[in-house]
């Protein structure tokens, strides 16, 4: 069995005997570093889900196009970008600083690493707010930044990867953890992902070409695309889960067989699946077909994942009624388990080629996004917030409006996408008696799915309302915080410091 | 064995105690999906062969395509038709590989809020793009798309072409040193013809050098030098000849087989 890290770290109740139960060594988390993390999580989560609502507003009402710089077509990869990697980057950042110095039992490696990673990482992100709107961008999906912030990514990864394996290297626990392993396939993959995809020849400061062209840019596109959802949202999520949830349940992981099986099988699998999106476009067939193939098997790692997550709170189920962090995992996870059904659904060809090109896909994504990615970050925050601050939580109850809200706000948005992505995709196809197009004019069809995008708008809204709230309370909380927070001492028996690491 | 591996005190808990190692298996694993996508497409040039009559882009066009770069035109509409019917008939014949090859980057899209311009080109006059790029509830009352009236003030960046065209042939594309020394030239001269008929069919004047005409070169060019593939005819010439004969009803006489195949690969 993994055992879950105890909450408490008492060391003398592990001092063998004759060991000396003076001799301790006496060390401390850098905890002021998850906080800065923390709070850059929830700030940027709400600018990049308020511009998420901006866009949602434009799309059914074009109006709301403000000018050159705040038009859909600018806006939407700021979006994309401010989600991905400011609010779900912050957030895995904050947990693998938090858990990875209390599962080695050591500091950080660097202080000022973790600083230079900080700072570093947030003068990224509002580089990226301004260079998006002004039109700066490669137009890569989700890699839309111009080569010198990608070569600052490129730094800020490898400094962040230094401190961590320094982390990992000063370790005083001899077994790496389970969550551990996620981030590791995290730190590296994204480090090959990012430079691979990002290889480009520069004209200008703010103007490059990819060194691929045509075909090889679509696959290069996407091996880096899926590969960012699979290491950038899912398997640092898989960590994050693995960690907090036995702790926020106080259970230990549901099974450590089904982790071993499921890790190895999800990091070799997932790296396959990329040209699913590319059905049916100029790829050669082979490569769609091996990717939708992988896709497909990549359900039951995924859905390993998932069963390790919400077994582990068997008997434990009571303990949602008061907690609503464990509310926001059990949702999260399960989220995580529709949209991984989903994916491989979404990468078969046949379905694929109604539900391509539409708004299925939008819808898709934020059932990932804005269950799997955002309720595990918000589950996190509440479990961290009291013990980083060392208050309790201001409000539980608004806490409870927020997972409510946010649930709802979750539905109505995914719903609206998936009717909005199958009707626009079945009048794509629709022929009539003669064999003529039904719906020959394109804005046919997207006139009819204009009251969805009102609904997905409502539904966003009441998502970000929930951010909101959280906000107030993390406000509220942080408030009545003592003025010092000292970092957390731990005192540990010098023997079990002297482990042998490999 | 397997078993053994995944006990709690098998092979894997041993392994959990190296993070080098672990590291390294990891690695492992992610590279052997990446090369066995990759290496083929890379090592096998027929990808990156550029079907009869595509060239690259002309340096107007080029300046006009990183205008739709910069408005992230491509987040809205894809350029890749689809091998379906429906895609035909809506937007012609089907993308294929070795029209992209001069693509730098890609833009076939992952969205169509709006439709599909993979050959959009010659589609619309000149003027109907100027128009519809001004507000596009002018020329489709029911769009959603953002106006972009400033592209009819904002001039072309012609300073730039040289230095582009020189770092796309860097990466494979063959201009030539007589194409580069003269894009700027080329391209003013390409934006005055342009410029000149959107005036002619009652539009702006003195559009010339706008990025408008820039785009609207990029967006006329799209699609368009595709011919038909004489490398990939949908039938063999006998099957064609049959299909005929079943269709008349008689053996062909006067329609040349070779003129249909040809409309036919380009209705396909």
């Amino acid at each position: 069995m993994a055992v879950a890290p105890s909450p408490t770290h008492d060391p003398a109740a592990a001092v063998p005997a004759g060991a000396g139960a003076s001799r301790f060594e006496v060390f401390s988390y850098d905890d002021k570093i998850v906080r800065y993390f923390v709070i850059a999580t929830a700030l940027w989560g709400f600018i990049g889900m308020l511009v998420g609502a901006l866009l949602a507003l434009q799309l059914p009402f074009p109006e709301a196009n403000l000018g050159e710089y705040l038009s859909f077509g600018r806006l939407r990869p700021l979006h994309t970008n401010a989600v991905i990697f400011a609010f779900a980057g912050n957030a895995i950042f904050a947990a693998i600083y938090y858990s990875t110095q209390r599962l080695c039992k050591a500091r950080m490696f660097s202080d000022a690493m973790s600083k230079f990673h900080f700072w570093g990482w947030q003068a990224i992100i509002v580089s990226a707010a301004i260079t998006l709107p002004l039109g700066i961008t490669s137009s890569k999906e989700y890699a839309e930044l111009e080569w010198p912030i990608d070569i600052a990514i490129a730094v800020v990864w490898v400094v962040f990867a230094v401190n961590f394996f320094g982390t990992l290297w000063k370790r005083r626990e001899k077994h790496m953890y389970v969550a551990l392993w996620f981030y590791i396939a995290t730190i590296v993959t994204v480090a090959v992902l990012h430079i691979g995809n990002s290889l480009a020849f520069p004209i200008s400061l703010t103007k490059s070409y990819p060194i691929y062209r045509g075909v090889q840019d679509a696959l290069v596109q996407w091996w880096y695309g899926h590969n960012a959802v699979a290491f950038f949202l899912t398997t640092p999520f898989l960590g994050l889960m693995y960690y907090f949830l036995p702790k926020a349940a106080e259970r230990p992981v549901f099974s450590y067989r089904l982790s071993i099986v499921h890790f190895w099988s999800l990091v070799f699998i997932y790296i396959w699946a990329g040209p699913h999106h590319l059905n049916y476009t100029a790829v050669p067939e082979w490569a769609a077909t091996l990717g939708m193939v992988f896709s497909v098997m990549l359900w039951m790692p995924s859905w390993g994942g998932m069963i390790n997550g919400l077994f582990t709170l068997r008997g434990a189920w009571h303990k949602l009624r008061d907690s609503v962090v464990l509310k926001m995992f059990v949702v999260g996870i399960t989220f995580y388990g529709m949209s991984t059904f989903e994916g491989p659904l979404l990468s078969i060809k046949t379905v694929n080629a109604l539900s391509h090109y539409t708004d299925w896909t939008i819808g898709h994504v934020h059932s990932g996004a804005l269950g799997w990615n955002g309720f595990m970050t918000f589950g996190m925050i509440y479990w961290l917030v009291p013990r980083l601050w060392r208050t309790p939580l201001w409000s539980q109850k608004l806490a409870t409006w927020h997972f409510w809200i946010g649930t709802l706000g979750i539905i109505l948005y995914v719903l609206s996408m998936y009717a909005s992505g199958v009707t626009q995709g079945l009048m794509w196809r629709a022929f009539d008696q003669a064999g003529r197009l039904m719906y020959p004019d394109f804005t046919e069809t997207v006139v009819q799915i204009i009251p969805m995008y009102w609904v997905r708008l409502i539904g966003g809204l009441m998502y970000l309302g929930g951010v909101v709230m959280m906000l107030y309370n993390m406000y509220r909380t942080i408030r009545k915080a003592p003025s010092t927070l000292p970092d957390p001492a731990v005192a540990i028996p010098r023997q079990a410091a002297s482990t042998p690491a490999a | 064995m397997f078993n053994r591996l995944i006990k709690s005190n098998g092979a894997h808990r041993r392994l959990e105690g190296w993070p080098l190692v672990f590291t390294i298996l990891t690695v492992g694993a992610i590279l052997v999906g990446t090369v066995v996508e990759f290496a083929p497409i890379f090592l096998v040039g027929n990808a990156t062969e550029p079907l009869e009559g595509v060239e690259p882009w002309t340096p107007l066009e080029l300046a006009g395509r990183d205008v739709y770069i910069r408005e992230g035109c491509n987040n809205c509409h894809s350029q890749m038709v689809r091998p379906f019917r429906q895609e035909e008939i809506r937007y012609g014949p089907y993308s294929r590989a070795g029209e992209t090859v001069y693509e730098t980057p890609h833009l076939w899209g992952s969205k169509r809020t709006g439709p599909d311009l993979a050959r959009v080109g010659g589609k619309y006059p000149h003027l109907w793009h100027v128009r519809h790029m001004e507000n596009p509830r002018s020329t489709s009352p029911a769009s959603i798309m953002p106006p972009y009236p400033h592209m009819l003030t904002k001039e072309t960046d012609y300073e730039s072409l040289p230095a582009k065209m020189r770092g796309l042939r860097r990466l494979g594309l063959p201009y030539s040193d007589e194409q580069i020394a003269g894009a700027i030239d080329d391209a003013r001269q390409q934006a005055e013809a342009i410029a000149t008929e959107v005036a002619e069919q009652g539009g702006p004047e003195r559009l010339r050098d706008k990025e408008i005409i820039a785009l609207t070169a990029f967006l006329q060019r799209l699609g368009t030098d595709y011919q038909g593939s004489p490398a990939e005819p949908d039938r063999e010439p006998h099957e064609e000849q049959e299909a005929i004969e079943v269709l008349t009803d008689a053996a062909p006489t006067a329609p040349a087989p070779a003129a249909l195949a040809d409309a036919t690969d380009r209705r396909n």
